[in-house]
């Protein structure tokens, strides 16, 4: 890990144990709670986006197949929760590697569709033939270890950052790792890539997998913990929100999808006083942050502190 | 036969939102995802128009395409021009953010009711080889009909026309020969208004419009314009035509809720196996940015 990176991740883990205590409220951590599990899904697209270079408009079908497999394992199978949100991840990489293999050969936005019309077909089975149909289910019982349930809110608000700087870690690690360095020379040219005797298309596929792993994690995560869940919450939509907050975060860095997840999941909470307003605002923020941070947050703000760092050198 | 009627007109619409995105993509590069909100305006602004104003049949049509029309352009001076180096995610998601400051503004204005108003000639519905019409179908698919002539006219025969392709086909060399590129990139979004408007007030007497229908259009839309290789008009007609027989087929005979799944199916077959479309040949599809 590089030294940045490294005071970053303590600062990180910092904010993630302040947090409930500075603001006990339960509404508060339920939507840190949210956003918790949006940044897994976010921390995934951002590696295959802003590293692999590829658009994917499917994490909402990921995120569904962790859900549901995650939910009705617990429900009728009697394995452990930990154990179905396991195989839910297993679920979740299968059906990315069914459809990475042709769907990786596409580039550009033929590659956003074809993962878009995964996604909606994914949808569209769980309307159709996942339990309780487009209405859902319920009863899914709460996260938690054999023996040990994880029922209080601040409970699970560390259990969810946890394996969001779980994640985190694991993928800067992996970033910088041969693989990381690969998957960013993928990005510049795939053509000199395979000329060094890169297997271009199975990285491809491995943070395909990867990304459809994490979202699989978030989905499990999160029917355990709204306990009922429908084919509404695992839409189109949802990977259009998940890649918003990639971009308004910063594609280009891991911490930017943390960041444009938190501002993504907080911001219509923010604008619940503007009432029937509240479509139309969030869709002028979102236009102006695009149109005027266009690298995205995190990296201007590292632009800004590297150039307050510059003038504190000038002056010494 | 009575599936097929009611497929050609969804496909009608949806062929006419592919058209949209081919004026855009082909003037610019960009997929304006916002396009199915300009059908949802033009639905809703003929409501206002005619049924709340009363404002007669032909002067609400006008003013609902002179309104779709300066949604477009506001929408390409404001987001689309500033921005100097185009960087094309960031376009789309631009894109993707207008059609939700859109939706909010129809949303503001509108509320989350379904609306809906007379059928452009009243009249008892036709019967045509057994399959019961409404007259408002036949003017789904006519209008569509006419608008796909009247565009391919303009791009061959005018020389706004020509210019708006040669823009396409390279920036560069339009400007040097002279066409004012900024413009015509205004203009193709005003036209890929104004056909989906179009699309909008022609299908609202049957389907219903409601704020939030664009979306959905959208992706339809697009799959229509992708299943026929982006960027050829004759294609994305095909293509809406096609998914809208195949989505109308399946909810009869098959199963009402597959019918979204069943493009969706099409469209990745032939994304893996002729990922140009049905009318874009490989070589063409070598020469795009995106």
């Amino acid at each position: 890990m590089k030294k940045e990176d490294l005071s970053a991740f303590i600062v990180f883990i910092f904010l993630i144990i302040l947090f409930p205590v500075l603001s006990g409220g339960a509404y508060t951590l339920t939507v840190g709670i949210f956003s918790g599990i949006n940044a897994l899904v976010a921390i995934g697209l951002c590696i295959l986006m802003g590293y692999a270079g590829q658009v994917s408009l499917g994490q909402a079908g990921f995120y569904g197949i962790g859900a549901y497999v995650s939910s009705v394992l617990s429900l009728h199978s009697g394995l452990p929760i930990v154990v179905s949100v396991i195989l839910a991840m297993v679920a979740a990489a299968v059906a990315a590697m069914i459809l990475a293999v042709p769907a990786l050969r596409l580039k550009g936005h033929y590659l956003a569709v074809a993962t878009l019309g995964f996604g909606e077909i994914i949808n569209v089975i769980l309307n159709e033939w996942g339990p309780g149909g487009p209405s859902g289910f319920g009863d899914i019982p709460h996260f938690g270890l054999p023996g040990y349930t994880i029922d209080s809110t601040r409970g699970y608000f560390y259990l969810v950052w946890g394996l969001v700087a779980s994640v985190m870690f694991f993928s800067i690690n992996l970033i910088n790792s041969r693989t990381g360095r690969a998957l960013r020379a993928v990005h510049d040219s795939e053509a000199a890539c395979n000329a060094m005797g890169l297997n271009v298309a199975a990285l491809k596929i491995r943070v395909f997998i990867l990304s459809a792993a994490y979202a699989a994690l978030a989905g499990s995560l999160y029917a355990h913990y709204v306990t009922f869940i429908s084919p509404g919450s695992f839409s189109l939509f949802y990977s259009i929100l998940v890649l918003t907050m990639v971009i308004v975060g910063g594609i280009t860095n891991l911490w930017g999808a943390i960041i444009g997840a938190v501002v993504i999941t907080v911001l219509p909470e923010l604008l619940r006083r503007f009432e029937e307003l509240d479509v139309l605002v969030y869709g002028l923020i979102l236009t102006s942050s695009l149109m005027f941070f266009r690298k995205g947050l995190v990296p201007i703000l590292i632009e800004k502190i590297n150039k307050l760092k510059g003038f504190a050198f000038v002056k010494h | 036969m009575q599936f097929l009627f009611s497929g050609l007109t969804v496909g009608a619409v949806y062929a006419l939102v592919g058209i949209g995105f081919n004026i855009t993509y082909n003037a610019t590069s960009i997929i304006n995802l916002a396009q199915g909100e300009f059908v949802v305006i033009g639905g809703l602004m003929m409501w206002f128009f005619s049924e709340s104003l009363k404002l007669p049949f032909f002067v609400s049509v006008v003013l609902t395409i002179i309104t779709a029309g300066i949604v477009g352009l506001l929408m390409e001076r404001l987001t689309i021009k500033p921005l100097k180096k185009p960087d094309l995610l960031l376009m789309i998601m631009i894109t993707i953010a207008v059609s939700i400051v859109l939706r909010g503004i129809l949303m503001f204005f509108f509320g989350k009711d379904p609306y809906v108003y007379h059928s452009f000639t009243e009249g008892e519905p036709l019967s045509i080889y057994g399959a019961i019409i409404q007259q408002q179908t036949l003017w789904v698919i006519g209008i569509t009909g006419f608008c796909i002539i009247l565009l391919f006219f303009f791009f061959k025969k005018t020389i706004i026309g020509k210019a708006m392709l040669a823009c396409a086909v390279n920036p560069t060399a339009a400007k040097l020969v002279g066409i004012n590129v900024s413009r015509m990139v205004m203009l193709s979004f005003v036209l890929s208004a104004i056909v989906g408007a179009i699309g909008g007030m022609a299908i609202t007497p049957i389907s219903l419009m409601e704020y939030d229908k664009g979306p959905m259009l959208a992706v339809k839309g697009f799959c229509a314009a992708i299943m026929g290789g982006l960027g050829s008009n004759r294609g994305a007609v095909l293509g809406g035509f096609i998914i809208g027989i195949l989505e109308s087929m399946t909810a009869g005979y098959i199963h009402s809720g597959l019918k979204d799944a069943v493009a969706l199916i099409i469209l990745l077959l032939i994304l893996f196996y002729k990922p140009a479309g049905l009318f874009v040949s490989k070589a063409m599809l070598q020469l795009r940015k995106f």
